[in-house]
């Protein structure tokens, strides 16, 4: 069995959407659930998050930042390749039902994460307010898909470049003392961003989901690899979250937790048979 | 004139200081010649005692006469009358605890090596037989088979014999469960397992990968939106537990899962040829006393560890692994630190374990598995420098089935409720292996794939 690549596009220099023919994963595809991959026999079981799917033609879309091995060579693939193995959906789908008012924060790459969860909250009549952030105007993704599913959409830049300088944190923040009243804040992005989301939101007392990212091997609760402290407990991101309480979690632990195999992820490309050549 | 030697053929392996260092296969099997002297060592006995001990009641003085005669395709064939997996089992079988402890031979000296006549057979056919695989005639009733596992497999294979359409649903790329993910490659090679599932497949049962039943699929829509007639759940314990003292989330930390996934599934130990990383240090404590224990602690060496430790809290007796897994890892180098359990995980400023606090044990009053429970000792605590620690303490089943399942009753250690013939709760769905036992043995869960399957062919040809 393989699967299909449909369509490969590029939405920056680092960060492209992939297609997937997978029938079995998006008949009970739900926002905030995740798949995973293996390119090849060699290859390593990596996440990602389901960003669409179309239940009619079978498929699920994928958004990829290349940060490694794998994604780089993901990142080759085109629409005449196709995938070993495409597991799914994996995770528990984030509760969106009866939300009236909600900000969706998006980091870098965390913004296609969080737009299946922005449109679903859209679809369902919630007002949304999407604010998602960029190091620059050349890394801004999805603008036009996000503002078809929020009622207010603000894109900031940490060096200005778009015209608006600053985090997703003073946005956010701005908002607030504006007097909007959100009953939820969703945060999707790098752990500090969403650390730095929830320092602040816990000041006024929103309510805020995280979305939790540590590595991950079979996604089904099995290794253990993924677990990340909430409430003192030990818990398993890929089967009891990825979604949790971001007042909660305990972010020292978890930012530690994402170091340790960083050194073997160089080694894997520069001895292993990268595919590409690359670094 | 039977063989009335008191030792068992000894079995040919690697040399301990050099199969420490690589992954091949630690014993290599008996010859023909050391497999027909140990076949004469059977006394054939009438109540064949040793059948008894067998979960899946292998015919063993039978075969053992067929190899004794040299006819090692009729033992094996004889074997498969009852065990579908015999090179699987003659390997990892507990035998000291199965057939071998019930053998005649065992009162005065060593019992006749079942186990390792059982592999020759399955070796020796693997090698030179055929198979001659006839497709079955369907019956036009289809049966879902959650996991791959040895429960699954078996269960899967019976079936199909009967003439099911049968269709196994793994949730991991590769089918095989424990056999493929747990059990490592110089104690069961892949190879072995590749050859049992290929002839699965050869007699029609139909494999679908990366399909977790519980969120791919419901258990309820097989029946509802798939048309099944029966499902049969071996998804095994896979649910690794941890300890719950300090510092468990450090980085170094591993369940033996985690540990044994990545280097046998993933092929971790061939990084970065494959891409998946281990991080291995230089001292490796394993804490728990089971097979999954001497697993994690001989691959860990394997894989250049300098000092690995077995830490576990009761003494030498009560291990609860194979004697033989016990014995290779001492030869091994492995070191056991018995009657010792941990208190705490320290870290260093980066997050990075450096030690752990372990306290001396006793044994007390036995508990209500009989087994001595173990207490700490007031006031003996001691560090011991390590960078890498593997909980190995057990296992329990995955929730995932139980929590998107109506009607399906489970116990507190998760595990679902059946009765003898595998039977739980609900209408035509059966379960067995370590789902229901919770972790346990690969015959019995083979054990349990059996008798299922013949209940289920009962109800459906009630039909
Ligand atoms: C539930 C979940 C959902 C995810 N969704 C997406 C997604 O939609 N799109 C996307 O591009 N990525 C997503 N990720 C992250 C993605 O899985 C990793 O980027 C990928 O595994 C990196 O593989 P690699 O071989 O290219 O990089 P590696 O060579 O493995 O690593 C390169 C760098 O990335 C870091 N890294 C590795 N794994 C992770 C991780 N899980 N999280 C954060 N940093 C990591 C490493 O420490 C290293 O610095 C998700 C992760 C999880 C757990
Ligand atoms: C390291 C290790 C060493 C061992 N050594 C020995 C030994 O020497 N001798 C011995 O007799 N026993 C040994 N055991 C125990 C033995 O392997 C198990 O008892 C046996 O494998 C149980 O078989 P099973 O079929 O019930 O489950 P498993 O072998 O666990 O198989 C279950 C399968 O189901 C799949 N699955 C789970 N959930 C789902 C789902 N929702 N949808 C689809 N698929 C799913 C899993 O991915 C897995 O492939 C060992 C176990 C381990 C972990
Ligand atoms: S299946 Fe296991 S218990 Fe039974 S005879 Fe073979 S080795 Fe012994
Ligand atoms: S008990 Fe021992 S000697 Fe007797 S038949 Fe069984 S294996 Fe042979
Ligand atoms: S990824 Fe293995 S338990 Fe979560």
């Amino acid at each position: 069995m393989s699967y299909k690549i449909v369509q490969k596009k590029d939405l920056n220099s680092q960060i492209f959407l992939m297609e997937v023919e997978a029938p079995l994963v998006a008949r009970r595809a739900e926002p905030g659930q995740f798949i995973i991959l293996r390119i090849d026999e060699y290859g390593e079981r990596v996440p990602f998050t389901i960003a669409d799917f179309d239940r009619e033609k079978g498929t699920v879309t994928i958004i990829v930042q290349v940060v490694g091995k794998t994604t780089r060579d993901l990142a080759k693939l085109t629409d005449k390749d196709s995938l070993s193995d495409f597991a799914g959906p994996l995770g528990v789908p984030t509760p969106l039902e009866g939300k009236k008012k909600v900000a969706v924060i998006g980091g870098g790459l965390g913004t296609a994460i969080a737009y299946p969860q922005a449109k679903k909250l859209h679809n369902l009549g919630a007002d949304v307010t999407v604010i998602t952030g960029f190091r620059n105007k050349d890394l801004i993704i999805l603008e036009d898909d996000l503002k078809k599913v929020s009622n207010k959409l603000i894109i900031t830049t940490d060096d200005g470049s778009n015209g608006l300088q600053g985090f997703v944190t003073d946005r956010l923040k701005e908002e607030i003392e504006k007097g909007e009243k959100f009953d939820e804040v969703i945060a999707i992005g790098p752990l500090v961003m969403m650390r730095a989301v929830c320092n602040l939101t816990k000041e006024y007392n929103i309510p805020t989901t995280v979305s939790m990212n540590p590595v991950m091997i079979d996604g089904t609760g099995m290794c253990g690899g993924c677990r990340v402290i909430v409430d003192g407990e030990t818990k398993f991101a890929c089967v009891d979250g990825p979604d949790f309480d971001g007042h909660k979690i305990d972010w020292n632990s978890a930012l530690n937790r994402q170091q340790m195999f960083k050194k073997y992820e160089q080694q894997s490309c520069e001895d292993g048979h990268c595919r590409i050549g690359l670094h | 004139m039977p063989n009335m030697s008191l030792k068992k053929n000894p079995m040919p392996e690697q040399d301990p200081n050099v199969r420490n260092k690589n992954f091949l296969e630690v014993t290599t099997g008996y010859t023909v010649a050391m497999a027909v002297d140990e076949a004469q060592r059977c006394l054939n006995c009438k109540n064949s005692p040793c059948v008894n001990g067998c979960p899946v009641s292998v015919k063993i003085p039978e075969f053992i006469s067929l190899i004794a005669q040299e006819k090692f395709e009729d033992a094996y064939n004889k074997i498969t009358e009852t065990n579908s997996l015999p090179a699987v089992c003659g390997r990892v079988c507990p035998q000291e605890k199965q057939c071998e402890s019930k053998c005649v031979r065992g009162i005065k000296g060593e019992p006749v090596g079942i186990g390792r006549l059982e592999r020759f057979a399955a070796d020796y056919h693997m090698e030179h037989g055929e198979d001659k695989t006839e497709k079955p005639q369907p019956n036009g009733k289809k049966v879902a088979v959650v996991g791959s596992g040895p429960s699954g497999l078996t269960a899967a294979g019976d079936l199909a014999k009967m003439g099911y359409e049968v269709t196994i649903y793994e949730a991991f790329h590769t089918a095989g469960g424990v056999l493929m993910y747990g059990i490592p490659e110089f104690r069961l090679p892949k190879n072995i397992v590749q050859k049992e599932i290929s002839k699965l497949k050869d007699l029609g049962v139909n494999i679908e990968t990366n399909v977790i039943i519980g969120k791919s699929i419901l258990l309820d829509e097989l029946f509802e939106e798939f048309g099944y007639d029966a499902v049969y759940i071996g998804s095994g314990a896979g649910l690794p537990s941890f300890m719950g003292i300090e510092g468990e989330a450090l980085n170094g930390v591993y369940s033996a899962n985690e540990f044994l996934t990545r280097i046998n599934l993933m092929k971790g130990y061939k990084f970065p040829e494959y891409d998946t990383p281990v991080f291995i240090g230089k001292n490796v404590a394993v804490f728990g006393g089971g097979n999954v224990a001497m697993d994690a602690a001989r691959s860990a060496k394997r894989l250049g560890a300098e000092n690995v430790y077995i830490v576990y809290r009761r003494g030498k007796e009560e291990l609860p692994a194979r004697i033989e897994e016990v014995m290779h890892a001492e030869e091994e180098g492995i070191i056991f630190k018995l009657l010792q359990n941990p208190t705490r995980f320290i870290g260093d400023e980066k997050g990075w374990l450096k030690g752990v606090e372990v306290i001396k044990m006793e044994l007390g009053e036995p508990d209500a598995s009989g087994r001595r429970r173990p207490v700490a000792i007031e006031g003996s605590e001691e560090i011991l420098d390590i960078d890498t620690a593997v909980i190995s303490i057990g296992q329990s089943p995955n929730p995932l089935i139980k929590n998107t399942t109506k009607g399906l009753d489970t116990n507190k250690k998760g595990c679902i409720i059946a009765d003898e013939n595998g039977a739980p709760s609900k209408p035509f769905v059966y379960a067995g292996g370590d789902v229901v036992t919770g972790a346990a043995t690969v015959i019995l869960a083979m054990g349990a794939g059996k008798t299922a399957a013949k209940a289920i062919d009962e109800e459906l040809s009630k039909k």
